[in-house]
């Protein structure tokens, strides 16, 4: 009988310490997305518990456009179900103005705001604000087979032009080998074919929106640069090109299908990878221009902040730090190699020599400084974004576009047709958003 | 008299039967497939894919990075505790329909399939709003009343079809033995009425397992189903069928089991009443 009472008081005991151990973990709901440096940094949170035990992180990853949809009516209905979020530099300028976002500003000293690359701290700064910390930073560059130049008897300048992409794709085209010049994206989608195709338009000197935001897809360098696209798309592209987007134009690249590939700087790490067929022939260049100023390349970041209303701010802050903290990158430099730093971010990643061996670094790097989201063309706009319009509007609009233009490539319009209802329906949403008075 | 069909009508009958069979199999079958390969052998040609290299590799990546048991667990409580409790509301409201109609019933079980027309992102805002003041965000719970309001017009219709072809005659003698009418739902109605229960139940289930936006959109961590462990495989920049595939083979495979025992009674439930 009196073991039995002390068994029962022993684990009475038991089950009250657990619950006051319980009690004192603050557990935050982390929303991110499905990508190798996320799912990478879930592998490594034995670091950030053995210094923060007090704190347990739940995660939600979830597909790009799934996770976008659900957090942005979870923040626009102020829901709470998330501690952490994982936004693109698309959502930040907007979000942060609707104080949807808490400040970042306060974070330790070790977090070094300073080093933070100022193209992409710059996508991240509202009024002077930081209301996200980056993760990963990508821009666009040109990704080309380095065998087919050389047997093609051409050499790819560091920094191209169009002319010079012509001609390579010219060269580099073999259709009856199914080798085709130029893998572009042609998949409608704000975030697909008009990501590319405005950071392109970009440097033919095109734009969205005059300083009156009215559009100007009736303008010659809209003209210019769809012209431009289609005549590369139909002449050296990969057939049903219309289709495909990020992964469809990787899997052709890593199956040796296509000469060049203009797209993400992320992309580098994935056709020098063990999937890749063509992964010892590839090099790098800057993503082209046209003699302007303007490079047509992108910058985006994914990077991580944390919703006004949160009741766990100061866990969820200490988890930010830790996770885009520089002795982040030493972490997974330490465990995983420096090819598998998330790229894009801090400067002294690129000051350290090893980092430096990476053979896509560089490039990188030169990509996302080439971006300058609060200049993004050649003329002055009212808007801030490069491959964007960082306006609720935007993603809408440039959708419908992007499928106008999509069916240009697959020839069920015209390029002026598909130009003309661009124009159109652009100026009733924005007449109607009231941009246009 | 009908004629006797040739064997050659039967042949090119059986056959095109097994041929659309095959087609609409064929996305699982397909997925299924890819699900034991790397995902560098997942985008190659079908011929490559299938004589490459045959591994558990996705399988063992989804296992660890994802908690498959509580994801599976919530897919059960929410399918089917929500069908289990539609079929609560629906049997006595279907039995009111069938045998005691009114002048507007015709109009009200309209009213009630009209409700299944509206694009369902049309309420997210309300809906998402009301979770939240009730505190039923990402709780099974809320799931269960959920998908119990969403699939209750398709029970109420698929068992009012059935209860209407049972006799009313056979409730009037049980009412003149001195049947209850809670007697004459449970002990009469139901009995012979179970081949169209067990149909409404099992087309249920599926239904509520495959929903896709609601339980998305509600659930975060504790109460999600086995859709947002389908869902966090899929990812605009780098290879993921293999792995996405492996997670949708983990997914369908109960529903599927379910579905292969329980097929005739499926097919009989569902063709009951069929031929008048």
């Amino acid at each position: 009988m009196t073991m039995t009472l002390r068994a029962l008081l022993g684990a009475t005991a038991a089950l009250a310490l657990t619950g006051m151990a319980m009690a004192e973990t603050t557990e935050i709901t982390v929303a991110t997305v499905n990508n190798g440096d996320m799912i990478r940094m879930q592998g490594l949170m034995d670091d950030f518990y053995a210094k923060n035990p007090d704190i347990h992180v739940n995660w939600v990853t979830l597909e790009e456009n799934v996770l976008r949809q659900k957090v942005t009516t979870d923040i626009a209905t102020k829901g709470g179900q998330f501690d952490v979020l994982t936004i693109g530099t698309y959502e930040v300028p907007i979000w942060g103005k609707q104080g949807w976002l808490v400040s970042l500003d306060d974070l330790p000293e070790d977090y070094n705001k300073a080093d933070l690359l100022p193209a992409i701290a710059g996508g991240l700064t509202v009024d002077g604000h930081l209301y996200a910390s980056p993760f990963y930073g990508e821009s666009s560059m040109v990704m080309y087979r380095k065998d087919l130049m050389d047997a093609a008897g051409l050499t790819m300048p560091d920094a191209p032009t169009w002319t010079d992409i012509e001609k390579a794709a010219a060269a580099m085209t073999d259709k009856s080998k199914e080798q085709y010049g130029i893998c572009l994206r042609g998949k409608a989608g704000w975030g697909e074919n008009m990501a590319f195709l405005t950071a392109m338009s970009n440097s033919f000197g095109a734009k969205w929106f005059d300083m009156d935001w009215k559009p100007q897809f009736d303008q010659k360098p809209w003209a210019d640069t769809l012209a431009f696209y289609l005549h590369l798309m139909n002449d050296y592209g990969p057939p049903g090109a219309s289709n495909n987007g990020f992964n469809e134009n990787l899997a052709l690249m890593q199956q040796g299908h296509c000469g060049m590939w203009i797209d993400a700087t992320v992309a580098a790490s994935f056709v020098t990878g063990k999937d890749s067929t063509v992964a010892d022939k590839m090099a790098f260049a800057l993503a082209p221009d046209n003699g302007l100023g303007k490079r047509g390349n992108w910058l985006w970041a994914w990077s991580l902040a944390i919703p006004a209303g949160t009741q766990k701010e100061a866990a969820a802050k200490a988890f930010v730090n830790w996770a885009t903290n520089p002795a982040y990158l030493e972490l997974v430099a330490s465990k995983e190699g420096w090819a598998n730093v998330p790229p894009g971010t801090r400067t002294s990643l690129y000051a350290n020599a090893e980092y430096a061996k990476v053979p896509f670094a560089k490039m990188t790097l030169d990509s996302i400084n080439a971006a300058d989201p609060t200049h993004p063309t050649v003329d002055d706009v009212p808007y801030v974004g490069v491959q964007f319009v960082a306006i609720p509007e935007f993603a809408g609009i440039a959708t419908e576009v992007g499928q106008q233009f999509s069916a240009a490539l697959a020839g069920t319009t015209t390029a002026a047709d598909a130009l003309a209802a661009a124009q159109e329906l652009t100026t009733t949403e924005m007449t109607k958003a009231g941009y246009i008075k | 008299m009908a004629r006797k069909p040739t064997p050659a009508a039967k042949t090119t009958v059986t056959l095109l039967a097994w041929t659309i069979g095959f087609l609409i199999f064929f996305p699982i079958l397909w997925t299924v497939l890819m699900s034991f390969h790397s995902e560098g052998d997942a985008i190659k040609s079908p011929v490559e894919m299938l004589t490459s290299v045959w591994s558990f590799e996705s399988y063992a990546e989804v296992q660890t990075r994802s908690n498959y048991g509580l994801h599976f667990f919530n897919s059960v409580v929410i399918s089917v505790g929500s069908t289990l409790l539609a079929l609560a509301i629906a049997i006595p409201a279907a039995w009111a329909m069938a045998f005691v109609p009114g002048r507007r019933t015709k109009d009200v079980l309209m009213w009630m399939l009209s409700t299944k027309m509206m694009p369902a992102v049309g309420v997210l805002i309300p809906m998402y709003l009301g979770f939240k003041n009730m505190g039923l965000l990402d709780s099974r719970l809320g799931l269960v009343a959920v998908m119990t309001l969403i699939n209750l017009p398709i029970v109420v219709w698929m068992l009012y079809t059935y209860f209407k072809e049972i006799p009313g005659e056979i409730l009037e003698a049980a009412r003149m033995d001195g049947a209850s009418l809670r007697s004459e739902i449970v002990y009469v109605l139901t009995p012979m009425a179970l081949p169209g229960i067990a149909s409404t139940l099992l087309l249920n289930v599926i239904l509520a397992w495959n929903e896709a936006f609601w339980t998305l959109q509600l659930t975060t961590h504790d109460a999600a189903p086995l859709t947002q462990f389908i869902a966090s495989y899929s990812s605009p920049e780098g290879l993921f069928y293999a792995k996405l595939s492996a997670a949708s083979t983990m997914a369908i495979a109960p529903i599927l089991i379910l579905g292969w025992f329980s097929q005739k009674q499926l097919v009989r439930g569902l063709t009951f009443g069929a031929v008048k």
